[in-house]
């Protein structure tokens, strides 16, 4: 199995995808209820695998095209298929995953096993008929969204029109019709006319959950900027421009690197927007752009070790965050295969790891400690002896139920609620 | 009470001066710890593996922070500070092994990249346009080495070495720079097919190049993208010579 690189759960929840390194899709669907297995209810089996990207090389610039799956985003659904949208560095596409469990019989021009028939030998005339199949779940790419980026895709958001999504490279936004593959309009645009002035890139972009017109873009020096795409054509002039202060008793070398935004994401009910930094997740209230209205520590330890961080790259890693449904529990990955969660009422957190000592099948997590200095007590694990090689980048919330998705480096878990 | 006031201040004086030591002993771990995060910045700015394009945003936050340290240490003229010290080994092994990183790479590219860095210049001569702000920066940024060079060992005007440095890093995004279609098709047309490492796939590539070129800027035909003419070898080859000139400082 490949690293995985991007977890998102489809809008009713039913179906789960995932993509990975090696640019294949691989689709869960949520077991139904069944009366004579009734644990098996909230169990995600395969639906649906299939290669979305294959490696591509660039002639012009010499270069490879990854074929890792940067991220998937569902399309509402609207009809019995299902659409999704999923992106590498530079090609975006619409896949539709249909079912067939039907299958006509009785052809006149041809076999069962689909020989041509002779037409001297047909002496009657029948009419095909529909037969139940075991069902076949088929992946189809529809649309291919190319040419259209000239630096890495970081993001893509579907829009609440169901009609429009935006697609964000290091340096550019582009707005595509979901029927249209053949032009895209760029809605922001921040390389500067000399690249030697280049000094902040765009990290993360995603649609208003309810404002067709609106979209935010986070950036590399910690800040975000909502864009009303109703004030002009191109959104360089932001609307809102969300910054903390910085806070000069903590500044370093380090502290534009861990100041960048590594993801963003609105709540459901689209008053706040959540974004990740190396160390900290912050609640934004879209109304107030000087300060966050919540900051919740990741983990706070490794501060005093940025200066390793850095050198072994573990302080560009990219982490992700999301809301539950009801925007009370925020959720963020961190190392050693831990995640962490924030209860935003009640300011509790929780740090779980995902493992498989630790997680057998129907097992409650236990909660784990990290130890920051001093004395270390039992079952606590000290920052020395973190794994940076397993982290957690990837999370993803049921959308109204308390099940959670964890993608640790090839391995995909799944957690639920505990039922009594 | 006068000579216990001169002790005193003897023993202040000392005290002062034991400061000061303590201070310059001080000093010199905070310079050697930027120092090292300045050449570790250099190093990862130059280890970009060039089948796969590099992280965009991996490099600009690795650039903004050797800006950072460069400004720094401008500002508080360290640069001289490390020179008339005649420090202890340790920071003359730390440019000494900076030295080394450079000396190695610079060696094994020495056979193609020194030639192709020249015609990459001359190409650039070339052209119209934007070029003869790029054709100034690329000449001193020749002479950076030399300069930087110097700085280190005698004591030159810092602020020469400030301005030659912030060149030869601004050089780094240079590669990333759309091009004119004009340049990257004379660009093409010179520089020489013996740098290439894959040379069954860019042999072929050559050989189509003007033509594949046209047909290339067609497709990226969207409104989004008219300039998106793609960057050459010769870049990288650039790059690659470019960056080394940034580790030997």
């Amino acid at each position: 199995a490949d690293i995985i690189s991007t977890v998102e759960f489809n809008y009713s929840g039913d179906l789960l995808a995932t993509g990975d390194k090696g640019g294949r899709v691989v689709i869960f669907q949520r077991e139904q209820e069944n009366k004579s297995r009734p644990l098996s209810r909230g169990e995600y089996n395969v639906y649906s695998t299939f290669q979305s990207h294959e490696p591509e090389f660039d002639y012009l610039k010499s270069l490879e095209i990854e074929e890792k799956i940067n991220k998937i985003r569902w399309l509402p659904q609207q009809n019995a298929a299902h659409f999704l949208l999923s992106t590498n560095d530079k090609t975006i596409k619409l896949w539709k995953i249909s079912e067939r469990d039907k299958r006509a019989e009785g052809y006149n021009l041809k076999d069962e096993d689909g020989r041509l028939r002779d037409p001297v030998r047909i002496k009657e005339l029948r009419v095909p008929i529909l037969k139940p199949m075991d069902l076949m779940v088929e992946a189809s790419p529809r649309r291919i969204f190319a040419n259209a980026h000239t630096y890495h895709i970081n993001s893509i958001s579907v829009n609440s029109d169901c009609a429009t999504y935006l697609s964000a490279d290091d340096l550019r936004i582009n707005l595509w019709h979901l029927e249209i593959t053949d032009r895209s309009f760029n809605i922001v645009d921040i390389k500067p006319a000399n690249m030697e002035e280049l000094t902040e890139v765009i990290t993360a972009a995603e649609f208003h959950p309810q404002h067709c017109n609106v979209f935010v873009y986070s950036s590399s020096k910690g800040t975000i900027r909502l864009c009303d795409m109703r004030s002009a054509a191109l959104c360089d002039r932001h609307s809102k421009f969300f910054e903390e202060p910085e806070d000069p008793s903590s500044r370093s070398f380090f502290s534009e690197i861990i100041s960048s935004i590594s993801d963003v994401k609105f709540s459901h009910n689209g008053r706040y927007m959540m974004t990740r930094d190396y160390l900290s997740v912050k609640v934004w209230d879209l109304n107030m752009e000087n300060r966050p209205v919540e900051t919740y520590q990741v983990h706070e330890y490794l501060r005093s070790k940025l200066c390793s961080l850095y050198e072994n790259d573990c302080i560009f890693d990219k982490f992700e965050c999301c809301w539950n449904g009801l925007d009370s529990t925020i959720m963020t990955g961190s190392y050693n295969n831990f995640f962490r969660m924030f209860d935003r009422s009640t300011r509790r957190d929780t740090t779980l790891e995902a493992s498989r000592e630790s997680s057998k099948a129907r097992a409650v997590l236990k909660p784990r400690k990290v130890c920051t200095g001093g004395k270390r007590k039992k079952d606590e694990i000290s920052v020395d002896s973190l794994d940076f090689n397993k982290k957690i980048l990837h999370t993803a919330w049921h959308p109204t139920e308390n099940f959670i998705a964890v993608a640790a480096t090839n391995n995909l878990y799944l957690f639920q609620d505990k039922i009594n | 009470m006068f000579v216990r006031g001169l002790k005193r201040k003897c023993f202040d004086g000392e005290e002062d001066i034991e400061g000061t030591l303590a201070g310059i002993k001080a000093i010199p771990s905070y310079n050697l710890q930027r120092q090292s995060l300045l050449d570790m910045s250099l190093v990862k700015l130059q280890l970009c593996h060039m089948l796969v394009e590099p992280n965009l945003c991996r490099s600009v936050l690795i650039a903004n922070t050797v800006r950072q340290i460069q400004e720094e240490m401008t500002q508080d003229g360290t640069w001289q500070m490390i020179n008339t010290q005649s420090t202890g080994q340790a920071s003359l092994d730390r440019l000494v092994s900076t030295d080394i990183l450079c000396r190695s790479s610079r060696e094994q590219a020495e056979g193609k990249h020194v030639p192709g860095y020249g015609t990459f210049n001359k190409d650039f001569e070339g052209d119209q346009g934007q070029d003869s702000s790029e054709t100034m920066s690329t000449g001193s940024s020749v002479q950076a080495p030399r300069n930087l060079q110097g700085n280190v060992w005698e004591m030159e005007n810092p602020q020469e070495s400030k301005g030659n440095f912030q060149k030869s890093l601004d050089q780094i995004f240079e590669t990333l720079e759309n091009k004119s279609p004009n340049s990257v098709e004379d660009l093409f047309s010179e520089v020489d097919n013996s740098y290439y490492d894959l040379d069954t796939m860019l042999t072929g590539m050559m050989s189509n190049t003007k033509m594949g070129h046209c047909d290339g800027l067609e497709t990226f035909s969207s409104p989004t993208n008219t300039a998106s003419n793609s960057n050459c070898k010769s870049d990288l080859n650039e790059l690659d010579h470019i960056v080394e000139i940034l580790v030997e400082s």
